[in-house]
Protein backbone atom coordinates (compact mmCIF):
# COMPACT_ATOMS: atom_id res chain seq x y z
CA UNK A 1 0.00 0.00 0.00
CA UNK A 2 0.92 3.45 -1.10
CA UNK A 3 2.21 5.72 1.41
CA UNK A 4 -0.19 8.77 2.76
CA UNK A 5 -0.06 11.87 -0.08
CA UNK A 6 -0.22 14.17 3.73
CA UNK A 7 0.35 17.50 1.27
CA UNK A 8 -2.22 16.67 -1.17
CA UNK A 9 -4.83 15.77 1.79
CA UNK A 10 -3.53 18.52 4.11
CA UNK A 11 -4.35 20.88 0.68
CA UNK A 12 -7.94 19.06 0.20
CA UNK A 13 -8.89 19.93 3.74
CA UNK A 14 -7.43 23.46 3.76
CA UNK A 15 -9.65 23.79 0.29
CA UNK A 16 -12.73 22.16 2.18
CA UNK A 17 -12.39 24.85 5.04
CA UNK A 18 -10.95 28.03 2.64
CA UNK A 19 -8.00 28.74 4.41
CA UNK A 20 -5.18 29.48 2.21
CA UNK A 21 -3.19 26.46 0.65
CA UNK A 22 -1.02 25.47 3.14
CA UNK A 23 2.87 27.01 2.64
CA UNK A 24 5.09 23.55 2.13
CA UNK A 25 8.66 23.69 2.54
CA UNK A 26 10.13 22.32 -0.59
CA UNK A 27 14.24 22.45 -0.72
CA UNK A 28 15.33 23.65 -3.96
CA UNK A 29 18.56 22.53 -3.54
CA UNK A 30 20.24 18.67 -3.35
CA UNK A 31 21.65 18.29 -0.01
CA UNK A 32 25.35 17.31 0.78
CA UNK A 33 26.08 14.03 1.01
CA UNK A 34 29.05 13.38 4.11
CA UNK A 35 30.51 9.86 4.28
CA UNK A 36 30.66 8.83 7.48
CA UNK A 37 34.21 9.11 8.73
CA UNK A 38 34.61 6.13 11.14
CA UNK A 39 32.43 3.38 12.34
CA UNK A 40 29.23 3.49 14.04
CA UNK A 41 30.72 1.87 16.73
CA UNK A 42 33.17 4.57 17.45
CA UNK A 43 30.72 7.83 16.56
CA UNK A 44 28.95 9.97 19.20
CA UNK A 45 25.35 10.24 18.35
CA UNK A 46 22.75 13.35 18.72
CA UNK A 47 18.79 13.28 18.90
CA UNK A 48 16.70 15.78 17.69
CA UNK A 49 13.12 14.80 18.33
CA UNK A 50 10.13 17.29 17.12
CA UNK A 51 7.70 16.17 18.50
CA UNK A 52 7.45 18.74 21.69
CA UNK A 53 8.99 16.79 24.51
CA UNK A 54 9.82 18.03 27.59
CA UNK A 55 11.14 17.34 30.46
CA UNK A 56 9.25 17.30 34.15
CA UNK A 57 10.35 20.91 35.29
CA UNK A 58 10.84 22.14 32.16
CA UNK A 59 9.13 25.13 30.72
CA UNK A 60 6.85 23.47 28.28
CA UNK A 61 6.51 24.56 24.26
CA UNK A 62 3.89 27.26 23.69
CA UNK A 63 1.97 26.90 19.95
CA UNK A 64 2.48 29.88 18.20
CA UNK A 65 5.57 29.43 16.01
CA UNK A 66 7.73 28.14 19.29
CA UNK A 67 11.37 28.38 18.32
CA UNK A 68 13.00 27.31 21.38
CA UNK A 69 14.62 23.80 22.06
CA UNK A 70 14.83 21.57 24.84
CA UNK A 71 17.49 19.55 26.19
CA UNK A 72 16.74 16.37 28.17
CA UNK A 73 19.68 14.36 29.41
CA UNK A 74 19.96 10.94 28.01
CA UNK A 75 19.94 9.18 31.82
CA UNK A 76 16.11 10.86 32.14
CA UNK A 77 13.47 8.31 32.90
CA UNK A 78 10.99 7.83 30.40
CA UNK A 79 8.24 8.64 32.72
CA UNK A 80 9.27 12.19 33.45
CA UNK A 81 9.32 13.10 29.49
CA UNK A 82 6.37 14.80 28.47
CA UNK A 83 4.36 16.35 25.39
CA UNK A 84 3.40 19.90 24.21
CA UNK A 85 2.82 20.24 19.88
CA UNK A 86 -0.15 22.07 18.43
CA UNK A 87 -0.94 18.68 16.67
CA UNK A 88 -1.97 17.61 19.61
CA UNK A 89 -3.73 14.98 17.88
CA UNK A 90 -0.90 13.02 17.41
CA UNK A 91 -0.01 12.69 20.86
CA UNK A 92 -2.10 9.92 22.58
CA UNK A 93 0.67 7.46 22.38
CA UNK A 94 3.87 9.23 22.79
CA UNK A 95 2.23 10.04 25.95
CA UNK A 96 1.63 6.53 27.47
CA UNK A 97 5.34 5.78 25.26
CA UNK A 98 7.72 8.64 24.54
CA UNK A 99 9.73 6.04 22.53
CA UNK A 100 7.57 5.84 19.97
CA UNK A 101 9.16 9.86 19.21
CA UNK A 102 12.12 9.78 21.51
CA UNK A 103 13.36 7.00 21.66
CA UNK A 104 16.08 7.17 24.59
CA UNK A 105 15.67 3.31 26.04
CA UNK A 106 16.62 1.99 22.26
CA UNK A 107 19.13 4.68 21.96
CA UNK A 108 20.52 3.77 25.29
CA UNK A 109 20.44 -0.14 24.56
CA UNK A 110 22.36 0.58 21.39
CA UNK A 111 24.96 2.25 23.39
CA UNK A 112 25.02 0.16 25.92
CA UNK A 113 25.50 -2.81 23.57
CA UNK A 114 28.31 -1.06 21.45
CA UNK A 115 26.47 -0.99 18.47
CA UNK A 116 26.71 3.22 18.91
CA UNK A 117 29.69 4.56 20.77
CA UNK A 118 28.19 6.91 22.55
CA UNK A 119 24.69 8.82 22.76
CA UNK A 120 25.53 12.76 23.66
CA UNK A 121 24.62 13.80 26.86
CA UNK A 122 21.85 15.41 26.13
CA UNK A 123 18.68 14.35 23.40
CA UNK A 124 17.00 17.40 22.23
CA UNK A 125 13.43 18.61 20.88
CA UNK A 126 11.66 21.26 19.34
CA UNK A 127 8.05 21.78 18.46
CA UNK A 128 8.10 20.75 15.07
CA UNK A 129 4.56 22.95 14.18
CA UNK A 130 6.01 26.23 13.51
CA UNK A 131 4.67 28.08 10.46
CA UNK A 132 7.08 30.59 9.58
CA UNK A 133 10.16 29.47 7.21
CA UNK A 134 12.01 32.02 8.18
CA UNK A 135 12.07 31.58 12.16
CA UNK A 136 13.14 28.10 11.27
CA UNK A 137 15.72 29.19 9.11
CA UNK A 138 17.09 32.27 11.05
CA UNK A 139 16.17 30.50 14.86
CA UNK A 140 15.48 27.03 15.09
CA UNK A 141 18.16 25.75 12.89
CA UNK A 142 20.83 27.73 14.57
CA UNK A 143 19.89 27.12 17.89
CA UNK A 144 19.90 22.80 17.52
CA UNK A 145 23.45 23.20 15.04
CA UNK A 146 25.21 25.31 18.01
CA UNK A 147 23.89 22.61 20.16
CA UNK A 148 25.23 19.54 18.10
CA UNK A 149 28.52 21.46 17.71
CA UNK A 150 28.42 22.09 21.39
CA UNK A 151 28.36 18.13 21.98
CA UNK A 152 31.10 17.23 19.24
CA UNK A 153 28.76 14.69 17.45
CA UNK A 154 29.59 12.84 14.35
CA UNK A 155 26.20 12.03 13.27
CA UNK A 156 22.62 13.45 13.74
CA UNK A 157 19.56 10.99 14.08
CA UNK A 158 16.51 12.97 13.49
CA UNK A 159 12.93 11.61 14.68
CA UNK A 160 9.75 14.15 13.17
CA UNK A 161 6.83 13.42 14.57
CA UNK B 1 19.66 10.00 9.38
CA UNK B 2 16.12 11.48 9.41
CA UNK B 3 13.02 9.28 10.10
CA UNK B 4 10.21 9.11 8.15
CA UNK B 5 6.58 8.64 8.75
CA UNK B 6 5.42 11.82 6.66
CA UNK B 7 7.43 10.46 3.60
CA UNK B 8 6.05 13.17 1.20
CA UNK B 9 6.82 16.44 3.51
CA UNK B 10 10.01 14.86 4.78
CA UNK B 11 10.91 14.51 0.99
CA UNK B 12 10.10 17.73 -0.30
CA UNK B 13 13.28 18.94 2.80
CA UNK B 14 15.26 16.68 0.93
CA UNK B 15 17.43 15.79 3.91
CA UNK B 16 20.46 13.05 2.48
CA UNK B 17 19.26 9.87 4.17
CA UNK B 18 15.63 9.57 5.20
CA UNK B 19 14.55 6.25 6.63
CA UNK B 20 10.67 5.32 6.49
CA UNK B 21 8.30 3.92 8.57
CA UNK B 22 4.88 3.78 7.01
CA UNK B 23 3.14 4.10 10.38
CA UNK B 24 0.56 6.67 11.84
CA UNK B 25 2.02 9.88 13.36
CA UNK B 26 3.06 9.85 16.77
CA UNK B 27 4.64 6.58 16.04
CA UNK B 28 8.03 7.71 13.95
CA UNK B 29 10.08 5.18 16.11
CA UNK B 30 7.38 2.23 16.80
CA UNK B 31 4.23 1.19 17.98
CA UNK B 32 4.27 2.36 22.01
CA UNK B 33 5.26 -0.26 24.45
CA UNK B 34 7.11 -2.19 21.41
CA UNK B 35 10.46 -2.66 23.04
CA UNK B 36 11.56 -5.03 20.14
CA UNK B 37 10.25 -3.20 16.99
CA UNK B 38 11.40 0.33 19.33
CA UNK B 39 14.74 -1.28 19.18
CA UNK B 40 14.44 -2.54 15.06
CA UNK B 41 13.60 0.72 14.12
CA UNK B 42 16.21 2.67 15.57
CA UNK B 43 19.16 0.40 15.07
CA UNK B 44 18.10 0.09 11.01
CA UNK B 45 17.58 3.84 11.15
CA UNK B 46 21.32 4.14 12.78
CA UNK B 47 22.87 1.85 10.81
CA UNK B 48 21.85 3.71 7.06
CA UNK B 49 23.84 6.29 8.37
CA UNK B 50 26.98 4.03 7.23
CA UNK B 51 25.37 1.92 4.66
CA UNK B 52 23.89 4.78 2.69
CA UNK B 53 25.96 5.79 -0.53
CA UNK B 54 24.60 8.81 -1.74
CA UNK B 55 22.33 11.59 -1.12
CA UNK B 56 18.38 11.27 -0.77
CA UNK B 57 18.58 7.31 -0.70
CA UNK B 58 15.67 5.80 1.44
CA UNK B 59 15.26 2.92 3.35
CA UNK B 60 11.68 1.44 3.36
CA UNK B 61 11.41 -1.00 6.55
CA UNK B 62 9.49 -3.97 6.32
CA UNK B 63 6.81 -3.00 8.81
CA UNK B 64 3.01 -2.44 8.51
CA UNK B 65 0.98 -1.07 11.49
CA UNK B 66 -2.50 -3.06 10.74
CA UNK B 67 -3.34 -5.77 8.54
CA UNK B 68 -5.99 -4.49 6.00
CA UNK B 69 -4.49 -0.52 5.95
CA UNK B 70 -7.55 0.48 7.46
CA UNK B 71 -5.71 3.34 9.63
CA UNK B 72 -5.02 4.77 6.40
CA UNK B 73 -8.32 4.73 4.87
CA UNK B 74 -9.47 6.36 8.66
CA UNK B 75 -6.56 8.98 8.37
CA UNK B 76 -7.66 10.01 5.24
CA UNK B 77 -10.73 10.55 5.93
CA UNK B 78 -10.31 12.38 8.97
CA UNK B 79 -7.10 14.44 7.67
CA UNK B 80 -8.99 15.22 3.90
CA UNK B 81 -11.78 16.97 2.63
CA UNK B 82 -14.49 18.05 4.57
CA UNK B 83 -12.14 16.91 7.99
CA UNK B 84 -11.98 18.87 11.35
CA UNK B 85 -9.12 21.30 11.78
CA UNK B 86 -8.04 19.76 14.86
CA UNK B 87 -5.01 21.85 15.50
CA UNK B 88 -4.75 23.57 18.71
CA UNK B 89 -5.49 27.60 19.02
CA UNK B 90 -1.87 29.58 17.78
CA UNK B 91 -1.79 30.96 22.08
CA UNK B 92 1.72 31.89 23.08
CA UNK B 93 1.49 30.36 26.52
CA UNK B 94 2.91 27.38 27.63
CA UNK B 95 0.61 24.25 27.16
CA UNK B 96 1.78 21.74 29.85
CA UNK B 97 0.70 18.27 29.57
CA UNK B 98 -0.57 18.37 33.08
CA UNK B 99 -1.39 21.52 35.44
CA UNK B 100 1.63 19.65 38.18
CA UNK B 101 4.07 20.06 34.76
CA UNK B 102 2.99 23.88 35.28
CA UNK B 103 3.64 24.15 38.85
CA UNK B 104 7.39 21.80 38.46
CA UNK B 105 8.24 24.54 36.31
CA UNK B 106 7.85 27.43 38.28
CA UNK B 107 5.10 28.98 36.13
Amino acid sequence: MEPIEYMRMTRELYESHGYQPYGWYHADTAPTFTPMKKPLAECRIGVLSTSGAYRIGQRAYHYKDDTSIRAIAKTTLTDQIHFSHITENYLPDPRRDPNCVVPIDALRTLEAEGFIGELADDLFSCMGGIYSQRRVREELIPAITSAFQTQKIDAAFLVPM
Amino acid sequence: MCMASALDITRAGRPPRITFVDYPLGHTVGKPFDRDQQLMIVRRGLSGLAAMTGAEQIEYLPVQWDDDGQWKALELKKGGAGGEDVRKPRDESPQYQTEQDRILAGQ
